[in-house]
């Protein structure tokens, strides 16, 4: 897709650059008043957030699982993901559909966010590298900074953030503190 | 791994799975010339296959094998335990050279080389032998003496080779021409005669010009061996069928060759022409009789039926024999059978089935949904046609979910030959008995089933059975018996495995289970509940730890497998009588009999055959969690409290009374929403460490809900209790009941 769009001479090397790195096409959104984009190539489809099944003893970051045409989707909070609250629902939250590759499958994940603003493409001499602290996300979640019209975007690197192997260990601790929890409790 | 590569590795497997259990049969019976003929062919097939996919390593070894297995069908080596073992071992060889062809390697790595070449020189050793060990056992003919009688004015060309040749049909497509095949053969000696067989080539509409239809009836003098004319044919080994007569070959020969040709509805003149026992002179004078015996001539002997059987007026004149113009009309009968039983089987690629059962649990979900929107609209005749609909739908499942079950007996056979090698290491004599191998059972089932089995048929003959002595003394016979059994049972397939050994020793298992801290010293316990600690993690009894078992890992993950499968496993035994192991399983992992019950807005589904009944609760004046249920303490689990759901329950609750393991609890539930048959989706990866809950479905509404554990979940609330109570005392050893 980027080949497609990217036909202008001038901009071969970006292309060049940017084809190692990353694709040079972003899905931006807001989450808590701050912009994030994700590369296009991982983004299956856009839902309007809804039909929600929360999973009981799960941590808080993962929200549910929806029915995507008959397929049972985990939905990931990406503001509790990072440390933060738990996202409120508004008018505008949607659920972006985010393919995963892992090792062996691909896995469809849902991701919350307050809104979807646009598609953006970004050239590699646009991305700067993340900041080694102050971003108050974990460094190796991001993948850049990407310069737009003088702000930055956070760009994820989704196979960081919704690294499915990383979750399941989550769960699985989350497991047995609950159990613990719960054995106080009654 | 291309087409052919994977198409020759899975035939291959079939091949070795034949041949082992061919092997196997040979030791019990060394003499079956039917068998050993068998296990030659199998490799053979897989010799030819080899050298087809170019795969050398392959090839050169099953030489060797069948060099040896050729010996033993010629009966110049009697069958011994020793070539047995041996060429068992030279299977497995076979299959982990698969296996490094099917993982797309090129070479196998130096450990299997050198086994191979091991297994090579042990072979060798044996074909170098030959001479001393010479067993000969003819090849029995009925009446091998008898030559064929040659009439005047013709012929009969068996001083010569002849060669039967039939291509198969993607000979040209594979670049082969049939045509050069003759050419080289010419270079081998003098073909005499040559006839083409065309009775394979469909009608014109029917026909694929890419397919080669025909095959070839050739007469060659030559002095070349067979090998060498065999290996005229070589490229087309695999896709051609090639048989080879020796000339002045003996009636016998003929007759089975007759029976061997592959073409149907033939004439018996052009059979007995075309095997080259008879010429086209004898024929034709033959014929020439049948119409004079006819009142009027015939012009054309295919146009009116013959008033004497042709074959009896060849018989009149001496021409052939009698076995042989038998032999000719028992394959014309023959052919018409065969036909009808080949024609049963279809081969499909799995993927292709899961396919077709997602899709059908698809439309299961979305033919409920139909349903529930039919009945709010109130319209009979709607209501009617989805009810229809929804009837139709569920036998579709049902036969769709039929389509993937198998029977059990191809594992079950696979422990054959484990139970005969095992039983050789631990120099013991023990018997496999299978029974209810017909069993049907889910794919996936099947799949996951095996290694869980192995584990509990390897106890068995490891733990269970004794020595030959100690059996002697305890008055058993000396010979060991195991056996595997399976059987349906309302909805459930139930595998037993039973051995006729020691039993568990009741004593040593409380010791064992007080000494690792599973169970207090003063706790009193039933006879099943002793018996099953040893799927206790951890736990072994075996006082040697023995190269097979005992390492203390395998009844735990024994039993973590078969309750993945949400199966379950128990164990039943009498000392000094044997023990068995039960194993229940669900017929299938993709659908599930559920109780819909709700907790705040969320639905959850109870597995139906866990559910024992449903009780209302009152007012609760205790916060302790049991009830008295007719006389039992009764303990439950609060799904509200559990589940950490906020807001105040409903002033109704009710329990669903469950039982699973011999074990009775009740889940507390906001209400109850009746019986639920649907589709399982698994969570996935991501929810693997979660307890308590087994999967996802999908409601008629379109909304997810959960699928209860109930095992796992009891399980886990126990534990986290039992921790909590034992912390807050401090001293884990004072806890007593």
């Amino acid at each position: 897709m980027g080949q497609i769009v990217q036909t202008g001479p001038a901009r071969t090397g970006a292309v060049v650059a940017a084809a190692s790195a990353a694709p040079a096409q972003y899905l931006t959104f807001t989450l808590g008043g701050e912009m994030f984009g994700v590369g296009i190539l991982n983004v299956k489809e856009i839902i309007e957030f809804g039909n929600l099944t929360e999973i009981p003893m799960m941590p808080a970051f993962i929200r549910g699982v929806i029915n995507l045409r008959g397929a049972v989707v985990p939905v990931i909070d990406l503001t509790a993901r990072f440390g933060g609250k738990s996202t409120e629902v508004g008018r505008r939250t949607c659920i972006v559909i985010i393919e995963v590759p892992d090792e062996e499958a691909r896995h469809d994940i849902g991701i919350i966010v307050d809104a979807v603003s646009e598609v953006l493409e970004i050239a590699g001499s646009e991305i700067e590298p993340p900041p080694s602290f102050g971003a108050r996300i974990r460094a190796d979640f991001i993948q850049g900074m990407g310069k737009v019209a003088g702000k930055f975007v956070i760009l994820l690197e989704i196979n960081k953030v919704l690294s499915v192997e990383e979750i399941a260990l989550l769960t699985g601790s989350e497991m047995t503190a609950e159990a613990t929890a719960q054995a106080s409790g009654g | 791994m291309d087409e052919i590569t994977s198409v020759f590795v899975q035939e291959s497997r079939e091949q070795l799975a034949e041949m082992e259990a061919g092997l196997l049969r040979l030791e019990q019976n060394p003499d079956d010339r039917d068998n050993i003929n068998a296990i030659f062919r199998a490799a053979h097939t897989i010799k030819g296959g080899s050298g087809v996919v170019e795969c050398h390593f392959i090839e050169a070894f099953t030489h060797h094998v069948e060099n040896l297995l050729d010996k033993l069908r010629t009966g110049d080596l009697a069958v011994s335990g020793e070539i047995a073992t041996l060429l068992l071992e030279c299977c497995d060889q076979m299959l982990s050279l698969l296996e490094v062809l099917a993982a797309g390697v090129d070479a196998p790595d130096a450990e299997l080389t050198a086994r191979g070449e091991s297994l090579s020189e042990r072979l060798k050793t044996f074909l170098a032998a030959d001479g001393k060990a010479a067993n000969t056992l003819p090849l029995a003919s009925d009446d091998p003496a008898v030559e064929v009688e040659s009439s005047g004015g013709g012929i009969v060309l068996n001083d010569s080779w002849h060669i039967s040749v039939r291509f198969g049909e993607n000979v040209l497509r594979g670049g082969m021409d049939p045509l050069s095949f003759i050419r080289y053969l010419a270079t081998l000696g003098e073909i005499l005669d040559l006839e083409t067989i065309t009775d394979a080539m469909p009608a014109a509409a029917a026909m694929d010009p890419e397919s080669c239809y025909i095959g070839f009836e050739i007469q060659l003098q030559t002095r070349s061996s067979k090998a060498d004319i065999e290996q005229v044919f070589d490229f087309v080994r695999d896709e051609c069928e090639l048989r080879i007569l020796a000339p002045n070959s003996k009636l016998a020969d003929y007759i089975k060759h007759i029976q061997e040709l592959p073409e149907d509805e033939m004439r018996i003149g052009e059979i007995l022409v075309r095997s080259g026992a008879l010429t086209q002179a004898e024929l034709e004078s033959g014929l020439k009789d049948q119409r004079q015996s006819s009142p009027e001539p015939l012009p054309d002997e295919e146009e009116a039926p013959p008033s004497q059987p042709l074959g009896e007026i060849l018989i009149d004149n001496k021409v052939v024999h009698q076995e042989v113009v038998n032999a000719a009309i028992s394959k014309q009968a023959q052919v018409s059978d065969k036909k009808t039983k080949e024609a049963r089987l279809v081969r499909v690629q799995a993927d292709k089935l899961d396919q077709l059962i997602d899709l059908v649990g698809e439309l299961v979900i979305a033919g409920a949904s139909a349903n529930l929107l039919a009945q709010k609209s109130r319209q009979t005749d709607l209501i009617e046609a989805t009810s229809v609909l929804s009837r139709l739908v569920e036998d579709i499942r049902d036969s769709a979910l039929q389509l993937r079950m198998v029977q059990i007996g191809e594992t079950f056979n696979r422990f054959n030959r484990v139970v005969r090698d095992v039983a050789k290491e631990l120099g013991k004599e023990i018997e496999l008995f299978i029974s209810g191998a017909e069993t049907e059972l889910d794919k996936t089932v099947v799949e996951k089933i095996g290694d869980p089995l192995m584990h509990l048929v390897r106890n068995s003959l490891d733990h269970g059975i004794e020595p030959a002595a100690l059996r002697l003394e305890r008055g058993k016979p000396a010979c060991g018996r195991v056996a595997l059994n399976a059987y349906h049972d309302s909805g459930n397939i139930v595998i037993e495995i039973s051995d006729d050994g020691g039993g568990l020793n009741k004593a040593k298992i409380t010791a064992k289970a007080i000494e690792r801290g599973l169970i207090q010293p003063d706790a009193t316990l039933t006879e099943h509940d002793i018996n099953n600690l040893i799927f206790e993690a951890g736990f072994s009894t075996a006082d040697k730890v023995s190269n097979l078992s005992g390492r203390g890992v395998g009844m735990d993950v024994v039993r973590r497998n078969i309750q993945a499968l949400r199966g379950t496993v128990d164990v039943r035994s009498v000392e000094g009588e044997g023990s068995t192991f039960t194993i229940r399983l669900p017929l299938t992992l993709a659908i599930i009999d559920g109780f819909l019950v709700g907790v705040d807005k969320a639905a959850y589904v109870i597995p139906l055959d866990t559910v024992v009944e449903c009780i209302e609760v009152g007012a609760q004046a205790s916060d302790r969690n049991f009830l008295n249920l007719r006389g039992e303490a009764l303990p439950f689990i609060r799904l509200r409290e559990l589940f950490e759901v906020p807001g105040a329950p409903p002033p109704r609750e009710s329990i669903v009374v469950v039982q699973f393991a011999g074990q009775r609890a009740g889940i507390v539930v906001d209400q109850l929403m009746g019986e639920f048959q649907t589709v399982i989706k698994p969570l996935g990866v991501m929810f693997r460490h979660l307890r308590g809950i087994g999967g996802s479905t999908i409601l008629g509404s379109g909304e997810v809900a959960l699928i209860l554990d109930v095992a796992a979940l009891v399980h886990t609330v126990t534990r986290s209790e039992q921790q909590q109570l034992l912390t807050d005392r401090g001293h884990p050893a004072a806890v007593t009941h």
